[in-house]
């Protein structure tokens, strides 16, 4: 029974039990310190209401007309109503994800993984998710422009034709700057560019470089590039500072290849473990099995050590972090099945990095040289010389092809001074971005779900992006731009890539060119095949470390800046979309905010402190010079002496949404011959008077002290017995008799004679990413209320993520639970309705809006809500949110809000789904627009509904395959044999005799060890089974 | 036994009597037996229904006495295989039709045989000497035994009783003026007096407070029943019936051609919307046909307007301009309905819900649309489950007697339109 006493925390107040958290955390609707002024009086409300009231009745007299326009001409496979789909891919610089975007009559309004793509393996990301927000943001550019003058096509054409050829004939330079393109069609379409223009080089650079790592295998293989990485293959993952689970280089896929070893079954009961040595806490580190805090100053000492383990040389370069002795050790063991990564950008750590791996015989198993990635191709050296030849005046012309360095380079207001000097300056941005705006011409780009083009994320890996919308306004793709400019007779850009193809991927023995054509857009994806080359190492080891040696030290007393990428926003290419800027940072839990992340115990130091509601003051950080001033969070986690900060935000130029959010920090990046991350000196944090409030919904929705709400155990305790974690969940006193909670029902339950949905969450391959949450509100469409009603906890999101911080044993004082915080585990659990079957929310409604259907479903009718909220009181699991505001069509939302507040933005809304008002709460459906699709299709087609044809928001959202939904009466469905649903009961017939009969109730037995409810004890009987989080570490003997 | 027995010789001895029949009908006369009346009605409505009625004049003329109208039987059998060689032949009655119906000519049905012919003829003379019958519907009602008084009656008998009450008034300001006659020439008290002369003004009865409280009472019943209906009827269109920008009737379209509905609605098979036909659709007939029975050419000029279609040359301009009909059935967004699932699973007609669109020139709004309206309709439905696989299970376990209505499988829940 006593087995542990782990306690769960969301957040530092509900640890310390701060008097205003334990004041707010058993009201569902916390009173708001300050009461609204409604700006209008009683009088105003009476004239009001009786102005209403003969207005409605005017209303009613007269039908407003409404026109029906249908097509002229109906394409063939158009149908209003009837929804499309198309394979297609998102690029966004180097970020990629193969794609299915769906598209209703004729707008594209939600994105799903392409399951047919060998590289992205059908998973998304909450940016690939939200990206379909950007398409219709009102900040795009309408059309080509001259500062801010508006032009057409034909003249600005004439104009940049004209000043290219005037920099030709004196011999001047000129260049196309541009962040890693993936699309070898494009480089073929600059290529031609070049061709006309000579003194033309491409410089290609990443706001988030990784060079290092490319100039390091350059010194260990010979070539400048990024291998791909299998972590299906690893068992041991040592991970230092590298967030492959979040942002760095491919997480999408990572993330993928991660949950292979993670999941965990009766058969299977291995799983992989991972070591992170990281300063900030990252989604990585927070999956982690084991983390260990390291500051920035002691990241190549790390790597270094673990090298000295493995070789055996005897050295030593640094002591006391915890755990690496284990990790070195571990990894030897597993050697060929173990994986180091690192996310440096420090060319002499990565060698050390490729000297692991090669020891421990990684290439060729866990790191795939042979196939390398085109994700980051920018070189940093190669940019520097670009900013030091425009500053100078060396370059005429520059073209800046969807790339924003004067914003995301640190050199970047040198970039824009520079700029007003040139003879010619165009960028292709889509909107008036900081670069743009200080570019003379921009020629916007079409945005990527209204273009054509094609994509080598991997080296044979290709796939092709299709138009999925006619342009909403006269940009023009930036390739066709440059094959205008080029004087090429053919400039459509689509014909080209698909004479690209045809030279390149099409062989005659295949059929004919089109169906080839056909059949690749269809799938969205080709794979070609060569033999892999291989490589052997044969870096300078001797010579990294000693360069480790003189850069990092082991003890460092200076505060340290670790500065990392957004994991919303990014590196703020989609600063200005309101689903990411809501989206609770997966760690953090803060939204619409710009931040430092500070340890507690260097928090109190300085005088900082956080409140339950997010309350704190602003700081100035300063680092490499620069001085900025953000307010400070209290971070769990994060290493002592050390400060963190995202990259992403303080765009000044980026649309209302994201505009002067925070600040921008890349002039804190340090330059040398590869772009570093961290600021290991000089770094100062002061405390201002200034107060801040920040929107955290960490600490909104709490359980009210009922326990039973994560399991876990060890994985050594699992293999011993899978229901150990169930020893301490509750029981129930019957009589003297402790009985299972269940057992015991009020209730009458529910027959479901047709179809029996459920759910079940896996929290051992949850990463708690966030990809479902943006799902489900694209799909949705939820409300995004802004930064002042999140701090009111007014956050409408239908599916939440809860993340738990753990930690041995409740503190009973401060010290302890500075100790408590200092370094806790973490675990995620995503939150949404249960669709309970003893429905708590069902009783209290006093209009019946919220009722049972006989599908298993919890539903709510908007329609019949008066918004009593009783439902959302009587609700265990806080998973109902209630409009406070008409979000729609409101003045006072359309910053925040634009999808529903401009018409532009209103396309993006998926018509199967009711926009709501004011006044009526609303809850997770199960997706039931698409239940009731998928049924549909089932009965048209006159045959059952096969498992698999449903799949909800999240579950097509979720790259791990945590969430799996289905049909629990269908014996063969994913979801019953998961769960091991037993679907038979015994019954007594007529005759008094036991018969087998199917189990149509609600009280089926569910068998997998690792099943549970989330509150089993209050027998509301879910319809969402969770299965444990296993850990694998290794057990701390009791009194060692 | 012998019920069975004497079916087949019954149907023998019919067949041979037909047969016999029309050996003898071979002289030109119009059998009257039903098997060839049958069949005959079998081909009318199959080939000649979209042209002629019996009794009505469409395309072509009304059929009822065409065999006492034409010059023979033969020349109706010569007619039917070939107008146009009769036409050619200078025939004179073959021309005077010709003329008087635009000179459209009838399709010519050349392998039909003469008995088949003279079972459409037998058709049409049975068809014709039918009495009208009544509408149905409007007399039906009235002749159900359940159907309690008719609305004539009691009307009749509230008028009666009116009559009697106002009669009774009358008698009794009569007796009243008698009485107070009779008192006057009696030796009364002065307080006697005062009350016989007592006046009973109007004045002094609208000032009486129960007068009052009646009226007052009367008067709020009135408006408060009149607020509750008219509040029932906001948002309903029930008959909303707005002029489109084309006057496209379906009384001819789908009553007189009696083209299929989905022929033109294309996604009520498949989707939730119906869909507006497209005006390609109407290029499929209206490329040939350029005349119109009730309007002539000037609103089929409207969809050639719209498509872009030149009908002298019969070739695109390619400039088109969209048609914007005015919606005539809106349900509110936050109700979700979807054809396919009526049309194509349950296999419910257009007319259920659309009303006798066949019979309407202008088309308006003919069911309520309220929620009530449909959940009417689902409780009393029974559940297509023909060769539909996916209600196998259902089907099983229903286990009643009673058939399973679109109720008893969740067909009132809320999230089944409202989601």
């Amino acid at each position: 029974m006593s087995n542990t006493n782990k306690t769960y925390w969301k957040g530092l107040p509900q640890l310390k039990n701060d008097s205003e958290f334990v004041k707010n955390a058993d009201k569902e609707f916390v009173d708001l310190a300050v009461q609204e002024d409604p700006g209008h009086s009683r009088r105003d409300f009476l004239k009001m209401m009786g102005f209403s009231v003969a207005a409605a009745s005017l209303a009613a007299c007269e039908a407003p007309i409404r026109k029906a326009i249908p097509y002229i001409n109906k394409p063939m496979d158009a149908d209003p109503g009837i929804p499309n789909y198309y394979a297609s891919s998102y690029i966004n610089g180097g970020d990629y994800c193969s794609i299915v975007v769906k598209v209703r009559d004729g707008r594209p309004i939600k994105i799903e993984g392409n399951n047919l793509s060998k590289v992205t393996m059908g998973g998304t990301s909450a940016q690939v998710e939200a990206s379909v927000m950007s398409l219709y943001d009102n900040y795009r550019l309408r059309g080509p422009m001259a500062g801010a003058e508006k032009k057409d096509w034909e003249t600005l054409d004439k104009e940049v034709i004209a000043k290219l050829n005037e920099i030709s004939a004196k011999g001047g330079q000129i260049r196309i700057v541009s962040n890693t393109i993936l699309s070898p069609s494009t480089k073929a379409a600059i290529d031609k560019f070049k061709a006309k223009y000579p003194t033309t080089t491409h410089v290609q650079y990443d706001p988030i470089s990784y060079y290092g790592i490319q100039k390091a295998n350059k010194e260990s293989f010979g070539t400048a590039m990024i291998p791909s990485y299998d972590f299906s293959k690893a068992k041991t993952i040592v991970s230092i500072g590298a967030d492959f689970l979040g942002t760095w280089l491919s997480p999408i896929e990572f993330t993928k290849q991660f949950a292979v070893n993670r999941e965990i079954t009766e058969e299977k009961k291995e799983m992989s473990r991972l070591y992170q040595f990281e300063t900030n806490l990252s989604l990585t580190g927070a999956n982690a099995d084991y983390r260990s805090m390291i500051k920035p100053s002691q990241e190549g000492l790390v790597v270094a050590q673990i090298y000295n383990i493995l070789s055996g040389n005897g050295l030593k370069s640094i002591d006391k972090i915890a755990h690496l002795e284990k990790a070195a050790n571990e990894l030897k063991a597993n050697a060929g099945k173990a994986l180091v990564v690192c996310g440096s950008n420090d060319k002499s750590v990565q060698i050390v990095v490729n000297a692991i791996n090669n020891l421990l015989g990684s290439y060729g198993t866990t790191i795939l040289p042979g196939s390398p990635v085109n994700y980051r191709q920018g070189n940093d050296e190669e940019m520097a010389t670009f900013v030091s030849d425009v500053q100078g005046g060396k370059v005429d012309g520059v073209i800046f092809y969807n790339c924003n360095p004067v914003y995301d380079h640190p050199k970047g207001e040198a970039i824009a001074a520079a700029l007003k000097k040139l003879t010619l300056s165009v960028s292709t941005s889509t909107t008036p971005d900081e670069t743009a705006s200080a570019s003379g011409l921009i020629a916007p780009d079409h945005h990527y779900l209204e273009s054509w083009n094609d994509a080598e994320p991997k080296l044979n890996s290709f796939s092709l992006s299709q138009p999925t919308i006619s342009p909403l306004f006269k940009t023009r793709q930036a390739q066709e731009s440059f094959l205008v400019w080029a004087g090429e007779s053919n400039t459509e850009y689509f014909s080209f890539v698909q004479q690209y193809w045809k030279d390149r991927f099409y062989s005659a023995s295949t059929g004919d060119f089109q169906s080839f054509w056909d059949k690749c857009l269809y799938d969205g994806v080709l794979e070609g095949s060569s033999a892999p080359a291989s490589y052997s190492f044969a870096g300078n080891v001797e010579g990294a470390l000693a360069a480790i040696g003189s850069t990092y030290k082991a003890t460092n007393t200076g505060l340290e800046l670790a500065i990392y990428e957004s994991y919303g926003v990014g590196n703020g290419s989609q600063a200005n979309n309101p689903l990411l800027q809501e989206l609770p940072d997966p760690i953090t839990k803060a939204t619409w905010d710009h931040y430092i992340t500070i340890s507690l115990t260097d928090a109190t130091a300085l005088g900082i402190e956080n409140d339950s509601e997010g309350r704190t003051q602003l700081v100035n950080l300063t680092a490499n010079g620069k001085t900025v001033t953000v307010a400070a969070l209290v971070q769990p986690g994060q290493a002592f002496g050390t400060v963190g900060i995202a990259l992403g935000y303080g765009r000044t130029k980026v649309g209302k949404v994201g505009e002067n959010i925070g600040a921008n920090v890349y002039p804190m990046l340090t330059s040398g011959e590869s772009i570093g991350f961290s600021v290991l000196s000089g770094v100062k944090v002061e405390k201002t008077d200034e107060k801040f409030q920040l929107a955290q919904t960490q600490i909104h929705q709490t359980y009210m002290g009922r326990e039973n709400v994560i399991q876990e155990s060890l994985l050594s305790d699992y293999t011993k017995n899978p229901e150990y974690w169930n020893e301490r969940s509750a029981k129930i006193t019957k009589w003297g008799d402790k009985v299972e909670p269940g057992t015991l029902s009020l209730w009458k339950g529910h027959e479901y004679k047709n179809h029996h949905w459920g759910m079940s969450i896996d929290l051992n391959t949850c990463t708690g990413c966030g990809s479902c949450v943006v799902a489900c509100n694209v799909e949705n469409n939820v409300s995004i209320v802004g930064k002042q009603e999140v701090i009111n906890r007014r956050e409408m999101h239908w599916l939440r993520i809860d993340r738990y911080y753990t930690s041995e044993a409740k503190p009973e004082n401060y010290k302890e639970a500075e100790i408590a915080s200092e370094n806790p585990e973490v675990v995620f659990q995503p939150m949404l309705c249960q669709h309970c079957n003893n429905a708590p929310c069902e009783t209290v409604c006093p209009v019946a809006a919220t009722t049972h259907s006989t599908e298993g479903l919890n539903q709510m009718t908007y329609n019949r809500c008066i918004g009593t909220r009783y439902c959302a009181n009587n609700c265990p699991y806080k998973v109902r949110r209630f409009n406070w505001f008409k979000y729609h069509d409101n003045q006072q939302f359309q910053t925040v809000n634009p999808s529903m507040n401009t018409d532009i933005g209103r396309m993006v809304l998926n018509p199967d789904v009711t926009v709501r008002s004011r006044g009526v709460m609303e809850k997770c459906s199960f997706c039931v627009q698409r239940i009731q699709s998928g049924k549909l299709t089932a009965k048209r087609e006159r045959r059952t509904l096969k498992d698999g044809e449903v799949v909800t928001a999240c579950q097509a959202a979720c790259s791990t395959g945590a969430i799996v939904f289905g049909d629990m009466n269908d014996t063969e469905s994913k979801i019953s044999k998961l769960l091991q649903i037993d679907h038979y009961k015994m019954v007594k017939n007529e005759d008094g005799e036991e018969e087998k009969v199917f189990n149509y109730g609600i009280d089926k037995k569910y068998n997998n060890p690792r099943a549970y409810r989330v509150l089993e004890e209050i027998g509301v009987k879910p319809n969402i089974f969770y299965l444990t989080k296993i850990r694998n570490k290794d057990k701390v003997k009791e009194n060692a | 036994m012998k019920k069975c027995l004497s079916d087949p010789v019954k149907l023998l001895t019919l067949l041979l009597f037909s047969l016999t029949l029309s050996f003898t009908s071979y002289a030109q006369e119009i059998p009257t037996d039903q098997a060839i009346i049958d069949a005959g009605g079998v081909l009318f409505n199959g080939n000649c229904k979209s042209c002629h009625r019996v009794k009505q004049k469409l395309v072509g003329p009304a059929l009822a006495g065409v065999e006492t109208r034409v010059p023979s039987i033969d020349w109706i059998y010569a007619w039917v295989r070939n107008p146009a060689k009769v036409i050619a032949s200078g025939d004179e009655y073959a021309n005077k039709i010709y003329n008087e119906y635009n000179k459209s000519q009838m399709t010519a049905f050349n392998n039909y045989t003469d008995e088949q012919i003279m079972s459409i003829l037998a058709y049409v003379k049975a068809e014709a000497n039918k009495v009208d019958a009544p509408a149905p519907g409007t007399a039906t009602t009235t002749a159900g035994g359940d159907a309690g008084v008719p609305t004539a009656y009691l009307n009749a008998i509230v008028i009666g009783m009116i009559l009697i009450l106002v009669l009774l008034l009358v008698i009794l300001v009569l007796i009243i003026n008698a009485l107070k006659k009779y008192l006057d020439n009696k030796d009364l008290s002065p307080e006697d007096q005062e009350i016989v002369h007592s006046k009973y003004t109007v004045g002094s009865m609208v000032r009486s407070s129960g007068f009052i409280f009646l009226v007052l009472f009367i008067v709020a019943s009135v408006s408060f029943k009149n607020i509750i209906d008219g509040l029932y009827t906001v948002g309903i269109q029930q008959n909303y019936q707005p002029k489109q920008p084309i006057a496209f009737s379906h009384k001819i379209h789908a009553g007189q051609y009696e083209i299929d509905c989905k022929y033109c609605h294309t996604g009520a098979l498949k989707g939730k919307q119906a869909n507006i036909p497209s005006p390609n659709i109407c290029m499929n007939c209206h490329a040939q046909i350029k005349e119109g029975t009730n309007t002539g050419t000037g609103e089929i000029a409207k969809i050639y307007a719209a498509i872009g279609f030149d009908p002298a040359t019969s070739s695109y301009t390619g400039q088109q301009k969209p048609i914007e009909w005015v919606r005539i059935h809106n349900l509110p967004d936050l109700a979700y309905f979807n054809h396919s699932q009526h049309v194509n699973v349950a296999g419910v007609e257009c007319q259920t819900c659309h009303g006798p669109i066949q019979e309407m020139d202008v088309v308006k709004q003919y069911s309520l649309l309220t929620m009530g309206w449909c959940i009417d309709c689902h409780r009393k439905t029974d559940v297509n489950t023909k060769d539909n696989h996916y209600y196998d299970k259902l089907v099983e376990i229903h286990n009643s007697k009673k058939a399973m209505k679109v109720e008893d499988i969740g067909g009132l829940e809320c999230a089944k339109c409202h989601y």
